[in-house]
């Protein structure tokens, strides 16, 4: 009983984890589903944004231009991979793994901002002192303050959206480039701005969700985003075997990466209960994503599994 | 219309593997040509279709069309001025996307993409119209996935993309070559519609001999990146299978003619 109750009362703060790591899995569900790249930047930008947006809210900027200077901080970190992408032809995965690391100074120096020596590894922000956006200590409030209902808020108008974009010629040619890129520029795409335009979109939303991960949690440090893409990715695949059969549409396609991102927070909250070290978090991430990548590559192979059986009963009835 | 001038190309040039695709190649079209194009394998002709629709920078030469040197432009920036159809049934069309969404991409070819609508209502009416003429059953099936189609299905609707929107030049690189004859006989049949309704200036990769003196009105051999043969006209109309062979051999000093090259 003891149990149910201590989970039950973890719930919600589960809820919100999830909500806020699904707009980083929105932007994972970019790079990843749409355009067919693995990238990397993920990692270092999701606390970029974390870092910008306390950082600036610290030293007196209103939390809503810092929010927005965090999710441009995000283009950027895009652009640069985008950039060591196509213009330098380096491969995408290493591109993002290079950005990635030099955001690890980067971010330093981002909370380290005004210190002695310009560079701090964590930076704590209090929601006594400051006017944040949400923060976790109303999450079982009912108010406007409560973070559940501010970021569902935040997603009536952000999957519209974002459905919208890609139903724009820019987005069409965007979804061409990751479809078939030879295709792509036989219509004349540029597939190369597609590219940069992707992954810069999808660094903003995971710059976005750092931003809103620090309020919510009270500081940036950085580590927040150290195995973030495979929590994205964990989200994405979560939400595509649970929901693939009902949500075809593409803005609901949207919606069950952030349905993933929710589960995956649930579960994590429930093994925490069991009794799980949050030392072992990662590695249980690491299996479940694993896991969850396998099954379809399994299924298939079941799949044709079945059909050879059946085969072999009907030459053993004719024996 | 299209002018090829002195064009050469190296593949992996400086290493024991350098190939010389194309050798000083020139060739002129004239509007509303419908060229079809033969050689061994080889030979310089997806080489020549390819450097002319910029999927790789050349290293001598210009090409030109309606008399604008398109040498130093991109692949995507030349595809204003292109429509081409490839060997792959799978490379022309977007598999994840749909039916009215590939087509819709190919309507907007040449046009600045912006946050315009990706697809219109009133184009679906021009697409169902379209499709029809295909007489493949398509024109239901515009939400349908082109992934769903089939080889044939996909060669046809990617023939339609590269007509869509009229282009200057039509390049057809084997496009019949991966599909069984009767869909090949059909496509081919589509294609040769398609030239003759709209007079787009056209050229044509095949390997079948019958196909290249039955279709268009002027046919170029290809051999080690050069054209050794160039018939039009009346001259063309009287060609037989047994003709070409013995040209081929001739011009090429081979004594024995690819077996691909006859029997495509």
């Amino acid at each position: 009983m003891g149990f149910i109750t201590s989970l039950l009362n973890a719930m919600p703060g589960a809820v919100a984890q999830g909500l806020i790591w699904g707009i980083m899995a929105i932007g994972v569900y970019i790079t990843y589903r749409i355009l067919d790249l693995a990238d990397l930047t993920v990692d270092g930008s999701l606390c970029t944004g974390g870092a910008v947006c306390v950082i600036l809210t610290l030293n007196g900027v209103p939390v809503g231009v810092a929010i927005v200077c965090a999710f441009i901080a995000g283009l950027l970190a895009g652009l640069v991979t985008g950039l060591l992408h196509t213009v330098c032809g380096i491969p995408a995965i290493l591109s993002g793994i290079l950005t990635q690391l030099a955001l690890y100074s980067i971010n330093l120096h981002i909370m380290g901002f005004g210190t002695a020596n310009g560079s701090k590894a964590n930076l704590p922000i209090s929601v006594d002192k400051y006017d944040l956006l949400l923060s976790s200590r109303f999450v079982r409030e009912l108010s406007f303050r409560n973070p559940l209902i501010i970021l569902v808020i935040l997603f009536i108008i952000l999957i519209p959206v974002t459905y919208c974009f890609f139903g724009t010629e820019l987005g069409c040619a965007l979804r061409a480039t990751g479809a078939n890129g030879n295709m792509a520029r036989a219509q004349g795409i540029n597939t190369n701005l597609s590219k940069v335009l992707g992954l810069m979109l999808s660094n903003a939303l995971v710059a976005l969700s750092g931003a809103l991960l620090s309020q919510y949690q009270g500081f940036s440090d950085i580590n927040m985003g150290r195995g973030a893409i495979v929590i994205g990715l964990a989200a994405v695949i979560i939400g595509e075997v649970i929901f693939s059969k009902v949500f075809r549409n593409f803005a609901l396609k949207l919606l069950s990466a952030v349905f993933g991102a929710v589960i995956y927070y649930i579960v994590i909250q429930f093994v925490l209960k069991l009794g799980l070290s949050t030392d072992d978090l990662k590695l249980l991430t690491a299996v479940v994503v694993a896991l969850f990548l396998a099954i379809p590559h399994f299924k298939g192979k079941l799949g044709s599994g079945k059909v050879k059986k059946a085969a072999g009963k009907e030459t053993g009835a004719n024996a | 219309m299209l002018e090829i001038r002195n064009v050469t190309k190296i593949f992996n040039p400086g290493t024991i593997n350098a190939k010389v695709a194309l050798d000083n190649l020139s060739l002129t079209l004239n509007d509303g040509d419908f060229v079809t194009v033969i050689g061994g394998n080889g030979a310089g002709k997806s080489t020549m279709l390819n450097a002319i629709a910029g999927v790789f920078k050349i290293d001598a030469g210009s090409i030109l069309i309606d008399g604008e040197d398109i040498t130093g432009l991109p692949e995507y920036r030349r595809a204003a001025f292109l429509g081409r159809v490839f060997q792959d049934p799978m490379m022309g069309t977007a598999p994840t996307m749909e039916l009215e969404e590939n087509l819709a991409l190919a309507l907007r070819r040449g046009k600045h993409r912006g946050f315009g609508w990706g697809i219109s209502k009133k184009e679906r009416e021009l697409y169902r119209e379209e499709l029809k003429k295909l007489e493949l059953g398509l024109e239901t099936r515009l939400h349908s996935k082109v992934g769903l189609l089939s080889g044939g299905q996909r060669q046809a609707v990617t023939l339609l993309m590269a007509s869509l929107k009229k282009p200057k030049l039509l390049l057809l690189d084997e496009h019949t070559a991966a599909l069984d004859p009767k869909t090949a006989a059909k496509v081919l049949e589509l294609s040769d519609k398609i030239v003759n309704e709209t007079h787009i200036t056209t050229l044509m990769i095949t390997h079948n001999m019958r196909d290249a003196i039955a279709h268009g009105n002027r046919l170029i051999m290809m051999n080690a990146g050069r054209i050794v043969l160039d018939i039009s006209g009346e001259e063309k109309k009287a060609l037989t299978i047994s003709d070409l062979l013995e040209k081929f051999n001739a011009s090429s000093g081979n004594a024995e003619a690819d077996d691909k090259l006859v029997l495509g």
